[in-house]
């Protein structure tokens, strides 16, 4: 299942719709990496609203999506992780270190907004 | 009903006695009634009781031994007992009453055989070995009843007591507050962390304050639990901000190394409100000075 990338303004938003397997999160880390250089964004929301699971292998690739593109000079947030992945995940002690999170896409727009006015001054 | 067998009871022998048992408390159903009704009267059992409801009660209990007695089968009793611990716990019957009526009626239907087999020893062991097993049984399977009842009830009201303890209040628009009083176990954690993150997608939530004014104490295991609260609810995008550590619980945290460092702790409620705030971008301001002496609603209405 591939991973739709929308493009807006300054941004790009991964919006996963199916559970993926793991080289689907591998291609997704691929094409962000690379869409993110090539369109010049300065933050990349991933949305996980329709994931029921997050694995340790899901949480670690997301982590590496987050510190990739961080050294590409953009920002990553995890946004609409649901509440029974949320306390799966920390019980299963994944807790997305050094990643940002919010609670939906809207949230994670204004959490980038936010973060880049606030650079600017 | 030979008394010559009775030396050496065979299964035919002992199956007759027992028809003869069960039809000798069938015939005296009044008298032996009436006698053990009573002889609870005088102990005093039946407190609390109309004199209708002795009568049905007393009569239903009566036949249903006599059916056990005659079958060998306990779920009439079984199912009896239960319906009647039900009763009896919720009017508050005590254990006693029942028990002490049991034992009663067992003595008044040993008695009766005592008087009706004296002549003959032999006839009255083997009456008595028919009968005590049976009595022993309902006795047994009516404390039982009682027991599990009572447990029933404990759950229920532990269920209760949980659902109630755990209010999750939205402050203000995307604040929280989660005040926890009384003591965390495993079970309650969980729950507690569930309905904090099911109420942050709910309100859309940014920040929680968490007051732990109310715990007494915590463990190892309840601190692991508050960090697996924090930890999950800032995967859902919201900021914890914990309060109300006492110095205690304090004490405790970090002499068990308690990774706390990504935790937020404020003194108490109202600086974790403010701490919120702040986070949030509001500005708690008064528009005008206090009124002096009782403020009541109606003054603030223009």
């Amino acid at each position: 299942m591939l991973v739709p990338i929308l493009k807006q303004g300054d941004y790009l938003i991964a919006s996963v719709q199916s559970e993926l397997s793991d080289e689907d999160l591998l291609k997704l880390r691929d094409e962000l990496v690379k869409r993110v250089g090539e369109l010049r964004s300065r933050g990349v929301i991933i949305d996980v609203t329709a994931l029921y699971v997050m694995d340790s292998f899901a949480t670690r690739t997301l982590r590496a999506i987050a510190h990739m593109i961080r050294l590409r000079g953009a920002e990553t947030i995890i946004v609409g992780i649901q509440p029974e992945v949320a306390f799966t995940m920390v019980q299963l002690g994944l807790k997305l270190e050094g990643v940002m999170t919010a609670l939906d896409l809207e949230e994670g727009l204004a959490y980038l907004q936010t973060l880049h006015t606030s650079k600017r001054r | 009903m030979n008394k010559e067998e009775t030396k050496k009871p065979t299964p035919e022998s002992s199956d007759a006695l027992l028809r003869e048992l069960v039809d000798h408390f069938r015939e005296k159903r009044e008298i032996l009634r009436q006698q053990w009704v009573q002889l609870m009267m005088g102990k005093g059992l039946l407190a609390g009781l109309t004199q209708e409801e002795i009568e049905t009660e007393s009569i239903t209990i009566y036949d249903t031994c006599i059916v056990c007695l005659e079958t060998g089968e306990y779920e009439g009793a079984q199912a009896y007992a239960t319906r009647m611990a039900e009763r009896g716990v919720l009017r508050g019957m005590t254990t006693e009453q029942i028990i002490g009526g049991l034992l009663t009626l067992r003595d008044v239907y040993g008695r009766s055989l005592f008087e009706r087999y004296q002549h003959d020893m032999e006839r009255l062991s083997a009456a008595l070995d028919i009968y005590e097993p049976v009595a022993n049984k309902i006795l047994s399977v009516v404390a039982l009843a009682f027991v599990e009842e009572r447990e029933k009830v404990v759950r229920q009201q532990q269920e209760a007591i949980r659902e109630l303890s755990t209010p999750v209040l939205q402050f203000r628009d995307k604040l929280l507050i989660l005040p926890i009083i009384g003591l965390i176990d495993s079970l309650r954690a969980r729950q507690l962390t569930e309905q904090l993150l099911r109420a942050i997608r709910a309100n859309r939530a940014r920040v929680v304050v968490m007051d732990i004014t109310g715990v007494p104490s915590v463990d190892s295991k309840v601190a692991n639990h508050l960090v697996q609260t924090v930890d999950a609810s800032r995967l859902m995008g919201a900021t914890v901000v914990v309060t109300g550590v006492s110095p205690e619980i304090a004490q405790t945290l970090v002499t068990l190394g308690v990774d706390l460092s990504k935790m937020n702790t404020v003194g108490d409620l109202q600086g974790g409100i403010e701490v919120a705030d702040q986070l949030l971008g509001y500005k708690v301001s008064r528009t005008e000075p206090p009124a002096t002496g009782l403020i009541t609603s109606k003054e603030k209405v223009p």
